[in-house]
Protein backbone atom coordinates (compact mmCIF):
# COMPACT_ATOMS: atom_id res chain seq x y z
CA UNK A 1 0.00 0.00 0.00
CA UNK A 2 1.25 3.64 -0.57
CA UNK A 3 3.15 5.80 1.54
CA UNK A 4 0.29 7.72 3.68
CA UNK A 5 -1.60 4.35 3.69
CA UNK A 6 1.48 2.89 5.93
CA UNK A 7 2.09 6.48 7.72
CA UNK A 8 -1.46 6.50 8.97
CA UNK A 9 -1.91 2.73 10.07
CA UNK A 10 1.43 3.34 12.44
CA UNK A 11 0.06 6.40 13.89
CA UNK A 12 -3.65 4.62 14.38
CA UNK A 13 -2.79 1.13 15.56
CA UNK A 14 -1.59 1.58 19.03
CA UNK A 15 -5.33 3.85 19.76
CA UNK A 16 -7.02 0.69 17.91
CA UNK A 17 -5.15 -2.03 20.35
CA UNK A 18 -5.60 0.27 23.51
CA UNK A 19 -9.04 0.79 23.15
CA UNK A 20 -10.05 -2.89 22.25
CA UNK A 21 -8.15 -3.91 25.65
CA UNK A 22 -10.14 -1.36 27.30
CA UNK A 23 -13.83 -2.54 26.40
CA UNK A 24 -12.80 -6.15 27.54
CA UNK A 25 -11.30 -5.16 30.82
CA UNK A 26 -14.46 -2.81 31.41
CA UNK A 27 -16.94 -5.89 30.24
CA UNK A 28 -18.67 -5.57 33.83
CA UNK A 29 -19.29 -2.49 33.81
CA UNK A 30 -20.29 -0.41 30.75
CA UNK A 31 -21.43 -2.42 27.79
CA UNK A 32 -18.85 -4.70 25.99
CA UNK A 33 -17.19 -7.39 27.29
CA UNK A 34 -14.87 -10.42 25.53
CA UNK A 35 -16.35 -10.88 22.20
CA UNK A 36 -17.37 -7.01 21.67
CA UNK A 37 -13.36 -6.23 22.47
CA UNK A 38 -11.79 -8.87 20.74
CA UNK A 39 -13.34 -8.55 17.42
CA UNK A 40 -12.54 -4.34 17.96
CA UNK A 41 -8.24 -5.63 18.80
CA UNK A 42 -9.17 -8.18 15.57
CA UNK A 43 -9.65 -4.99 13.43
CA UNK A 44 -6.75 -3.63 14.39
CA UNK A 45 -4.85 -6.27 13.34
CA UNK A 46 -6.63 -6.50 9.54
CA UNK A 47 -5.37 -2.93 9.35
CA UNK A 48 -2.10 -3.79 9.84
CA UNK A 49 -2.42 -6.72 7.54
CA UNK A 50 -4.15 -4.52 4.84
CA UNK A 51 -1.85 -1.87 5.18
CA UNK A 52 1.83 -3.88 5.11
CA UNK A 53 1.25 -7.07 3.61
CA UNK A 54 0.50 -10.68 5.05
CA UNK A 55 4.47 -11.24 4.40
CA UNK A 56 5.41 -9.05 7.16
CA UNK A 57 2.76 -9.38 10.04
CA UNK A 58 3.23 -13.07 9.92
CA UNK A 59 7.25 -12.72 10.72
CA UNK A 60 5.38 -10.95 14.46
CA UNK A 61 2.43 -13.19 14.34
CA UNK A 62 3.59 -16.78 14.39
CA UNK A 63 1.10 -19.67 14.12
CA UNK A 64 2.20 -21.45 17.23
CA UNK A 65 2.18 -18.65 19.60
CA UNK A 66 -1.67 -17.95 18.12
CA UNK A 67 -2.52 -21.41 19.34
CA UNK A 68 -1.31 -21.09 22.37
CA UNK A 69 -3.19 -17.97 22.98
CA UNK A 70 -6.20 -19.63 21.97
CA UNK A 71 -5.77 -22.92 23.75
CA UNK A 72 -4.85 -21.22 27.01
CA UNK A 73 -7.83 -18.84 26.78
CA UNK A 74 -10.35 -21.58 25.87
CA UNK A 75 -8.47 -23.76 29.06
CA UNK A 76 -9.19 -20.62 31.49
CA UNK A 77 -12.55 -20.41 31.04
CA UNK A 78 -13.35 -24.10 31.32
CA UNK A 79 -10.80 -24.02 34.76
CA UNK A 80 -12.88 -21.25 35.86
CA UNK A 81 -16.16 -23.25 35.20
CA UNK A 82 -15.32 -25.74 36.49
CA UNK A 83 -13.53 -24.39 39.58
CA UNK A 84 -17.30 -23.29 41.86
CA UNK A 85 -18.72 -27.37 41.34
CA UNK A 86 -19.23 -27.30 45.19
CA UNK A 87 -22.61 -25.58 44.43
CA UNK A 88 -22.97 -25.77 40.58
CA UNK A 89 -21.42 -25.58 37.56
CA UNK A 90 -21.06 -22.02 36.53
CA UNK A 91 -20.89 -20.62 40.02
CA UNK A 92 -19.85 -17.54 40.41
CA UNK A 93 -17.85 -18.39 43.72
CA UNK A 94 -15.67 -15.20 43.83
CA UNK A 95 -18.17 -12.52 45.04
CA UNK A 96 -17.76 -11.50 48.64
CA UNK A 97 -14.37 -13.04 48.62
CA UNK A 98 -10.81 -10.96 48.75
CA UNK A 99 -10.43 -11.39 44.59
CA UNK A 100 -13.11 -9.13 42.65
CA UNK A 101 -15.44 -9.38 45.51
CA UNK A 102 -17.38 -6.12 45.93
CA UNK A 103 -21.24 -5.78 45.80
CA UNK A 104 -22.45 -2.51 44.50
CA UNK A 105 -25.41 -1.04 46.30
CA UNK A 106 -28.63 -1.29 44.84
CA UNK A 107 -29.23 1.15 41.61
CA UNK A 108 -27.55 3.90 39.42
CA UNK A 109 -24.45 3.67 41.13
CA UNK A 110 -20.95 4.97 39.65
CA UNK A 111 -19.25 2.16 38.66
CA UNK A 112 -16.64 -0.48 40.31
CA UNK A 113 -14.07 -2.41 38.42
CA UNK A 114 -13.42 -4.47 41.37
CA UNK A 115 -16.62 -6.27 41.14
CA UNK A 116 -18.37 -8.90 39.66
CA UNK A 117 -16.81 -12.50 40.85
CA UNK A 118 -15.56 -14.55 38.06
CA UNK A 119 -17.12 -12.66 35.03
CA UNK A 120 -14.14 -10.50 34.52
CA UNK A 121 -11.82 -13.33 34.47
CA UNK A 122 -14.11 -15.22 32.34
CA UNK A 123 -14.02 -11.89 29.68
CA UNK A 124 -10.22 -12.23 29.88
CA UNK A 125 -10.28 -15.81 28.66
CA UNK A 126 -12.77 -15.23 26.13
CA UNK A 127 -11.13 -12.34 24.67
CA UNK A 128 -8.04 -13.95 24.35
CA UNK A 129 -9.83 -16.46 22.51
CA UNK A 130 -11.49 -14.02 19.92
CA UNK A 131 -8.25 -12.45 19.71
CA UNK A 132 -6.20 -15.34 18.53
CA UNK A 133 -8.90 -17.02 16.69
CA UNK A 134 -10.24 -13.74 14.50
CA UNK A 135 -6.32 -12.88 13.38
CA UNK A 136 -5.37 -16.57 12.57
CA UNK A 137 -8.27 -16.78 10.40
CA UNK A 138 -7.34 -13.29 8.62
CA UNK A 139 -3.62 -14.43 8.73
CA UNK A 140 -4.23 -17.82 6.72
CA UNK A 141 -6.26 -16.44 4.36
CA UNK A 142 -4.43 -13.71 3.26
CA UNK A 143 -1.06 -15.36 3.28
CA UNK A 144 -3.18 -18.24 0.73
CA UNK A 145 -3.77 -15.05 -1.14
CA UNK A 146 -0.98 -13.26 -1.68
CA UNK A 147 1.13 -17.04 -2.50
CA UNK A 148 -1.50 -17.82 -5.23
CA UNK A 149 -1.02 -14.49 -6.47
CA UNK A 150 2.52 -14.68 -6.70
CA UNK A 151 2.35 -18.26 -8.53
CA UNK A 152 0.38 -16.98 -11.53
CA UNK B 1 -53.92 0.57 9.26
CA UNK B 2 -52.16 1.17 12.54
CA UNK B 3 -50.74 -2.48 12.60
CA UNK B 4 -48.47 -0.82 9.53
CA UNK B 5 -47.31 2.17 11.70
CA UNK B 6 -46.08 0.05 15.15
CA UNK B 7 -44.90 -2.96 14.19
CA UNK B 8 -42.24 -1.78 11.54
CA UNK B 9 -39.37 -3.62 12.89
CA UNK B 10 -41.13 -6.61 12.26
CA UNK B 11 -41.81 -5.41 8.55
CA UNK B 12 -37.98 -4.70 7.98
CA UNK B 13 -37.62 -8.48 9.03
CA UNK B 14 -39.96 -9.93 6.59
CA UNK B 15 -38.73 -7.54 4.32
CA UNK B 16 -34.96 -8.57 4.64
CA UNK B 17 -36.12 -12.35 4.84
CA UNK B 18 -37.55 -12.10 1.06
CA UNK B 19 -34.51 -10.03 -0.39
CA UNK B 20 -32.41 -12.66 0.99
CA UNK B 21 -33.99 -15.71 -0.37
CA UNK B 22 -34.24 -14.02 -3.87
CA UNK B 23 -30.54 -13.35 -3.97
CA UNK B 24 -29.77 -17.52 -2.54
CA UNK B 25 -31.96 -18.60 -5.02
CA UNK B 26 -31.15 -16.23 -8.08
CA UNK B 27 -27.05 -15.45 -8.20
CA UNK B 28 -24.62 -17.85 -10.15
CA UNK B 29 -21.72 -16.82 -8.37
CA UNK B 30 -20.58 -18.25 -5.35
CA UNK B 31 -19.68 -15.36 -3.37
CA UNK B 32 -22.94 -13.63 -4.28
CA UNK B 33 -24.75 -16.71 -2.59
CA UNK B 34 -22.95 -16.21 0.51
CA UNK B 35 -23.40 -12.48 0.55
CA UNK B 36 -27.46 -13.55 0.95
CA UNK B 37 -26.59 -16.37 3.58
CA UNK B 38 -24.71 -12.81 5.76
CA UNK B 39 -28.11 -10.76 4.85
CA UNK B 40 -30.33 -13.60 6.18
CA UNK B 41 -28.23 -13.95 9.51
CA UNK B 42 -28.41 -9.80 10.23
CA UNK B 43 -32.33 -10.52 9.52
CA UNK B 44 -32.78 -13.22 12.15
CA UNK B 45 -29.76 -11.28 14.60
CA UNK B 46 -32.37 -8.06 14.14
CA UNK B 47 -35.22 -10.01 14.83
CA UNK B 48 -33.82 -11.46 18.43
CA UNK B 49 -33.38 -7.85 19.04
CA UNK B 50 -36.38 -6.00 18.53
CA UNK B 51 -38.31 -8.93 20.56
CA UNK B 52 -37.25 -7.56 23.26
CA UNK B 53 -38.03 -3.56 23.35
CA UNK B 54 -40.20 -2.23 25.90
CA UNK B 55 -41.48 1.64 25.13
CA UNK B 56 -39.69 4.16 26.81
CA UNK B 57 -36.65 1.67 27.89
CA UNK B 58 -33.28 2.59 28.21
CA UNK B 59 -29.81 0.06 28.19
CA UNK B 60 -30.30 -2.78 31.71
CA UNK B 61 -26.60 -1.49 32.54
CA UNK B 62 -27.05 -0.27 36.00
CA UNK B 63 -23.45 2.30 35.53
CA UNK B 64 -24.80 5.68 35.59
CA UNK B 65 -28.28 4.55 34.26
CA UNK B 66 -31.18 7.75 33.62
CA UNK B 67 -34.00 5.20 34.47
CA UNK B 68 -35.38 2.38 36.14
CA UNK B 69 -37.33 0.99 32.80
CA UNK B 70 -34.92 -1.15 31.44
CA UNK B 71 -35.19 -3.24 27.96
CA UNK B 72 -34.68 -7.03 28.44
CA UNK B 73 -31.60 -8.43 28.58
CA UNK B 74 -32.02 -11.62 27.87
CA UNK B 75 -32.42 -11.71 23.80
CA UNK B 76 -29.44 -9.07 23.60
CA UNK B 77 -27.26 -12.10 25.25
CA UNK B 78 -28.77 -14.68 22.76
CA UNK B 79 -28.35 -12.21 19.99
CA UNK B 80 -24.22 -12.29 20.80
CA UNK B 81 -24.43 -15.89 20.75
CA UNK B 82 -25.70 -15.94 17.23
CA UNK B 83 -23.44 -13.25 16.01
CA UNK B 84 -20.27 -15.11 16.53
CA UNK B 85 -21.96 -18.25 15.14
CA UNK B 86 -22.48 -16.19 11.96
CA UNK B 87 -19.08 -15.52 11.95
CA UNK B 88 -17.86 -18.85 12.24
CA UNK B 89 -19.58 -19.88 9.54
CA UNK B 90 -18.87 -16.99 7.25
CA UNK B 91 -15.31 -17.40 7.45
CA UNK B 92 -15.53 -21.38 6.54
CA UNK B 93 -17.68 -21.16 3.61
CA UNK B 94 -15.12 -18.21 2.31
CA UNK B 95 -12.19 -20.55 2.45
CA UNK B 96 -14.23 -23.51 0.94
CA UNK B 97 -14.90 -21.19 -1.96
CA UNK B 98 -10.87 -20.19 -2.33
CA UNK B 99 -10.49 -23.75 -2.41
CA UNK B 100 -12.81 -24.46 -4.93
CA UNK B 101 -11.30 -21.28 -7.14
CA UNK B 102 -7.70 -22.89 -6.31
CA UNK B 103 -8.69 -26.51 -7.58
CA UNK B 104 -10.73 -25.87 -10.73
CA UNK B 105 -9.78 -22.05 -11.51
CA UNK B 106 -14.16 -20.81 -12.23
CA UNK B 107 -15.87 -19.15 -9.30
CA UNK B 108 -19.74 -20.27 -11.14
CA UNK B 109 -22.19 -22.54 -9.27
CA UNK B 110 -22.84 -24.45 -12.27
CA UNK B 111 -19.12 -24.88 -14.05
CA UNK B 112 -17.52 -25.74 -11.01
CA UNK B 113 -19.52 -28.95 -10.46
CA UNK B 114 -17.15 -31.48 -11.96
CA UNK B 115 -14.68 -32.74 -8.69
CA UNK B 116 -11.41 -33.97 -10.78
CA UNK B 117 -8.50 -36.25 -9.51
CA UNK C 1 -37.86 -19.34 -17.88
CA UNK C 2 -39.39 -22.15 -16.03
CA UNK C 3 -36.45 -21.33 -13.76
CA UNK C 4 -37.97 -17.63 -12.85
CA UNK C 5 -41.31 -18.99 -12.88
CA UNK C 6 -40.27 -21.34 -9.87
CA UNK C 7 -38.35 -18.16 -8.32
CA UNK C 8 -41.53 -15.96 -8.57
CA UNK C 9 -43.66 -18.70 -6.84
CA UNK C 10 -41.78 -19.27 -3.94
CA UNK C 11 -41.38 -15.73 -3.51
CA UNK C 12 -44.53 -15.19 -3.63
CA UNK C 13 -45.42 -17.85 -0.85
CA UNK C 14 -43.27 -17.12 1.13
CA UNK C 15 -43.58 -13.11 0.84
CA UNK C 16 -47.19 -13.52 1.70
CA UNK C 17 -46.56 -16.14 5.04
CA UNK C 18 -43.85 -13.71 6.74
CA UNK C 19 -45.82 -10.21 5.92
CA UNK C 20 -48.67 -11.73 7.27
CA UNK C 21 -46.65 -13.10 10.21
CA UNK C 22 -44.98 -9.56 10.92
CA UNK C 23 -48.56 -8.07 11.44
CA UNK C 24 -50.24 -10.34 13.11
CA UNK C 25 -47.33 -11.25 15.79
CA UNK C 26 -47.76 -9.23 19.12
CA UNK C 27 -47.37 -5.28 19.21
CA UNK C 28 -43.57 -3.88 19.05
CA UNK C 29 -43.00 -2.68 22.28
CA UNK C 30 -44.82 -4.89 24.88
CA UNK C 31 -43.26 -8.30 25.40
CA UNK C 32 -43.99 -10.39 28.22
CA UNK C 33 -41.38 -10.07 30.60
CA UNK C 34 -41.40 -11.94 34.02
CA UNK C 35 -38.20 -13.43 33.66
CA UNK C 36 -36.23 -10.70 33.04
CA UNK C 37 -38.10 -8.80 35.64
CA UNK C 38 -36.54 -11.33 38.06
CA UNK C 39 -33.04 -10.63 36.42
CA UNK C 40 -33.10 -6.98 36.19
CA UNK C 41 -34.63 -7.06 39.86
CA UNK C 42 -31.86 -9.48 41.36
CA UNK C 43 -28.72 -9.65 39.32
CA UNK C 44 -26.79 -6.44 40.47
CA UNK C 45 -26.60 -8.23 44.25
CA UNK C 46 -26.44 -12.03 42.92
CA UNK C 47 -23.90 -11.60 41.00
CA UNK C 48 -21.64 -8.11 41.84
CA UNK C 49 -21.94 -7.06 38.30
CA UNK C 50 -23.43 -3.04 37.37
CA UNK C 51 -24.04 -4.91 32.93
CA UNK C 52 -27.17 -7.18 33.44
CA UNK C 53 -26.42 -8.42 29.69
CA UNK C 54 -22.84 -9.48 31.02
CA UNK C 55 -24.41 -11.30 34.20
CA UNK C 56 -26.52 -13.19 31.68
CA UNK C 57 -24.02 -13.87 29.19
CA UNK C 58 -21.25 -15.40 31.81
CA UNK C 59 -23.45 -16.19 34.62
CA UNK C 60 -27.39 -16.81 34.42
CA UNK C 61 -26.56 -18.44 30.82
CA UNK C 62 -22.96 -19.60 30.87
CA UNK C 63 -23.61 -22.89 29.25
CA UNK C 64 -24.78 -21.05 25.97
CA UNK C 65 -21.39 -18.98 26.61
CA UNK C 66 -19.44 -22.35 26.24
CA UNK C 67 -21.51 -23.85 23.46
CA UNK C 68 -19.95 -20.66 21.37
CA UNK C 69 -16.49 -20.50 22.95
CA UNK C 70 -16.64 -24.36 20.96
CA UNK C 71 -18.35 -23.41 17.51
CA UNK C 72 -15.41 -20.85 17.35
CA UNK C 73 -12.59 -22.82 18.33
CA UNK C 74 -13.93 -25.13 16.06
CA UNK C 75 -14.06 -23.16 12.85
CA UNK C 76 -10.86 -21.77 13.83
CA UNK C 77 -9.22 -24.67 13.56
CA UNK C 78 -10.92 -26.06 10.38
CA UNK C 79 -9.99 -22.34 8.68
CA UNK C 80 -6.32 -22.81 9.14
CA UNK C 81 -6.03 -26.74 8.54
CA UNK C 82 -7.77 -26.04 5.03
CA UNK C 83 -5.04 -23.71 4.30
CA UNK C 84 -1.92 -25.78 5.53
CA UNK C 85 0.89 -26.72 3.06
CA UNK C 86 2.30 -30.20 2.11
CA UNK C 87 5.24 -31.01 4.04
CA UNK C 88 6.57 -32.96 1.00
CA UNK C 89 6.32 -30.00 -1.31
CA UNK C 90 9.18 -28.31 -1.83
CA UNK C 91 7.19 -24.61 -1.60
CA UNK C 92 9.81 -22.45 0.70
Amino acid sequence: MSKIVRAVARLITPAILLFGLYVIMHGHITPGGGFQGGAVFASGVALLIVAFGAGRVEQFLKEHQLSVLESGGGLLFIGLAFAGLATAFFYNFLVGSPIFGHVPAFGSTQGDIWTAGTIPLMNVAVGMKVIAGLSAIMLAMALAASKSGEDE
Amino acid sequence: MNEFLTNIPFLAVAALICVAVYVMMSQRNLIKIVMGVVILESAVNLFLVALGYREGGVAPIFTNAPGTLMVLPVPQALTLTSIVIGVATTALMLSLIMLIYRHTGETDAEKSRRVKG
Amino acid sequence: MLRRIAIGLTLTVLGVMFFAAALTIRPFGEPPSAMDDYIIANSQQETGANNAVSAVVFDYRGYDTLGEATVLFTAVTAVVMLFRKRKNEAAE
